[in-house]
């Protein structure tokens, strides 16, 4: 008898067939429709857009459609997708200042210029099933603001900005022009800088980086943290082509900024202030935009003279585990076939197996004391000897 | 031997663009120069999963010409899921000629295993690579191990194979058994069983190891001296089978134990399929 180890080819495609009948689920059920994904999913079209590094609804509600709603899946079809991708050059860095803003609060100031505006959100629900949704009643329509009189409606100062005016809190790291660099063109070189750390963090799975933000607030380096700010709305791209040499705009894009403000007692050179950790996320995603602003402000503990003693504050731990894509690929390739070095262990372990019936055996001869024991082990080793053999005949 | 076919229309040659394909040549060639020194080169995310041959097939695509004929092994078989997942790859968007015959082959991406047949000159032999760095499983920071191996202080790698052997009386490593190359860098051989590691000293072949989701390229060049780590005392050797294959009686290669039943009954046959099916035909051409 031979076990088959022929006839992979035909098997994988039968599988993916499978798998082309599985996803379409009950044909007597309508076919969802990629922009059905991206209108009533767009929290998760957000995530993945996000965690895909990409920012394109209607692909990434197409990938969440072939995954099956398969979250890392979808993020894993838009990033190969976005490799293929040519690179025409960087935007103009986004001016969150100039948000339009569907969503803004602030957890440090009771009021502020421009408000608190709660805009769609999900805090102060009751998380009560709402069964009339499964019966498809539409929504009442969503009050309106009257609109506003002033010129720069519109326009919200940033809650750091207005702490920076007083020296409060440390100035954002001014823009030297020089690149930034690309987590996805050059291979990260430990230390990182922030602009590469917040990459991966911006990318990062939300599962991981929320749970080492929670570390950070249980005592695992904590940062004594405060929501400065949260804003969700559109901001304008602008690129600058090099035939024009001014900015164009190129459309807009709907951003989360979170802006945490952490105290900081100072050191010999700074003195007392507050210092910032930041979260940018496409889309409307607070807890991937608070839980990046945490693990930032951790990972700073470095360059602010903090001792360096949890894993949110240990760039490469955090850097080289954040990634959901890099995380599943390697968990799940322990499907792969892995005969070749199993079958080395099974060859190791039986030598071992037998060394120490062997000298079991031996110590018992000299210590009657532990016969039972090493009788036992030794019958064991017995069997195998006899397994031996008997392979040896097959 | 499948014959070379129009490759898919949609993409570049072998998938990635030529600029990708430059950055990874030039990884190659500082990686050829050093030889057994890993190179950080710019890792791209690939259509098949980090942890599934991802820096092979980079590396692969950015070798691959037209005229050359590829075989991917998994296990030493052609014919595993994931050998033939990327087998078919690359005959889709490079359209290259595919073989299962290792002699035939002039690129041999491999996962596992190094073919029996002995490798001849003008051959590549791409490794997968789980995890690049031999010191990692003894000290993780990436930031220390460089500094180790600028330093070539290897003592830490000394004392866990002595500790193997003060605790077993023998080395217990069965696989990505470490290696240094030209008498300098300890090398990550990829986890091939240590049986296939004499195959790598002088081999005539060039041997590229590719690790996608780590961003490491390094390379063994033809002719090139590969010594398995050991003591005086303690000589570096392979596993030995007590029996040959069951189906083609080879005494010398690398078996895989078989399950027959569920009453203990098994068999050993060769790892490496291409080989022992060379040897069964030539058997009964000989009868």
């Amino acid at each position: 008898m031979y076990v088959a180890v022929k006839g992979g080819e035909a098997a994988i495609a039968n599988a993916h067939r499978l798998l082309a009948e599985a996803r379409r689920g009950d044909p007597a059920v309508p076919d969802l429709a990629a922009d059905q994904i991206a209108e009533q999913l767009g929290l998760l079209v957000d995530r993945v857009m996000t965690e895909g590094s990409l920012h394109d609804r209607g692909l990434a509600a197409l990938a969440l459609k072939q995954a099956r709603g398969d979250l890392v899946e979808a993020v894993f079809l838009v990033r190969a997708y976005r490799t293929t991708l040519a690179r025409f050059g960087a935007s103009e860095p986004v001016d969150t200042g100039a948000m339009a803003v569907r969503r803004r609060i602030s957890a440090t100031y009771k009021d502020l210029p421009g408000g608190q505006v709660l805009g769609p959100t999900f805090d102060y629900t009751h998380r009560l099933i709402d069964f009339g949704l499964a019966a498809g009643s539409d929504p009442a329509p969503a009050a309106e603001a009257e609109a506003e009189p002033q010129a720069d409606a519109g326009v919200t100062a940033r809650v750091t900005d207005l702490l920076g005016r007083d020296g409060l809190i440390e100035p954002s790291p001014r823009d030297a022009g020089a690149p930034v660099g690309d987590l996805t063109r050059e291979p990260i070189d430990f230390p990182a800088d922030r602009a590469v750390r917040l990459q991966a963090l911006a990318r990062g799975d939300e599962g991981f980086v929320l749970a080492l933000a929670y570390s950070t607030q249980r005592g695992y380096g904590r940062t004594h943290p405060f929501v400065g700010e949260i804003r969700f709305g559109e901001v304008a791209v602008e690129f600058v082509p090099e035939e024009l040499g001014f900015p164009v705009p190129l459309g807009t894009l709907a951003l989360t900024e979170c802006q945490m403000v952490n105290q900081f007692h100072g050191s010999a050179e700074a003195p007392p202030q507050f210092t910032r950790g930041y979260g940018l996320a496409f889309g409307q995603s607070e807890r991937k935009a608070m839980a990046m602003a945490l693990v930032d402000r951790a990972l700073r503990a470095e360059e602010l003279g903090e001792p360096v003693t949890a894993p949110a504050q240990d760039q490469e731990f955090v850097l080289a585990h954040c990634d959901a894509l890099q995380a599943t690929g390697f968990v799940e390739h322990l499907k792969l076939p892995h005969y070749v070095d199993f079958q080395a262990e099974l060859e190791l372990v039986r030598r071992l197996r037998a060394e120490h019936a062997a000298g079991r055996r031996d110590a018992a001869e000299g210590r009657p004391d532990d016969a039972p024991d090493a009788g036992q082990d030794a019958a064991d080793g017995r069997q195998d000897a006899a397994a031996g053999r008997q392979e040896a005949a097959a | 031997m499948t014959a070379p076919r129009q490759a898919d229309p949609g993409y570049n040659f072998a998938y990635l663009d030529e600029g990708t394909k430059r950055m990874i040549r030039r990884a190659i060639l500082k990686a050829v120069a050093i030889p057994g020194y890993q190179v950080p080169f710019a890792s791209r995310e690939m259509p098949m999963p980090y942890g599934w041959g991802t820096g092979g097939v980079q590396v692969t695509a950015a070798i691959l010409g037209r005229a050359d004929v590829l075989k991917v092994i998994d296990q030493g078989s052609d014919d595993t899921t994931n050998a033939v997942s990327i087998r078919a790859f690359f005959a889709r968007t490079a359209g290259v000629a595919v073989t299962t015959r290792t002699a035939d082959a002039t690129v041999i991406q491999t996962r596992h295993r190094i073919p029996e047949a002995p490798l001849h000159a003008g051959q590549v032999l791409v490794y997968q690579v789980p995890i690049p760095e031999p010191l990692r499983f003894l000290e993780p920071r990436e930031t220390e191990t460089r500094q180790l191996h600028a330093l070539a202080e290897y003592g830490l790698m000394h004392v866990k194979l002595y500790e193997d052997i003060a605790r077993h009386g023998h080395i217990a490593t069965t696989y990505a058994y470490p290696v240094e190359v030209a008498g300098r860098y300890v090398m990550d051989p990829s986890p091939t069983p240590k049986f296939d590691n004499p195959k790598m000293d002088d081999c005539p072949a060039l041997q590229l190891f590719g690790a996608g989701r780590e961003k490491r390229i390094y390379a063994v060049p033809p002719h090139t001296r590969v010594r398995s780590l050991d003591f005086e005392d303690h000589p570096f050797r392979v596993q030995r089978f007590a029996r040959p294959c069951a189906l083609c009686g080879a005494g010398d290669v690398y078996l895989d134990e078989v399950l027959l039943d569920d009453a203990g009954g098994r068999m050993f046959v060769c790892s490496d399929t291409d080989h022992c099916e060379g040897r069964r035909q030539a058997a009964g051409d000989a009868r």
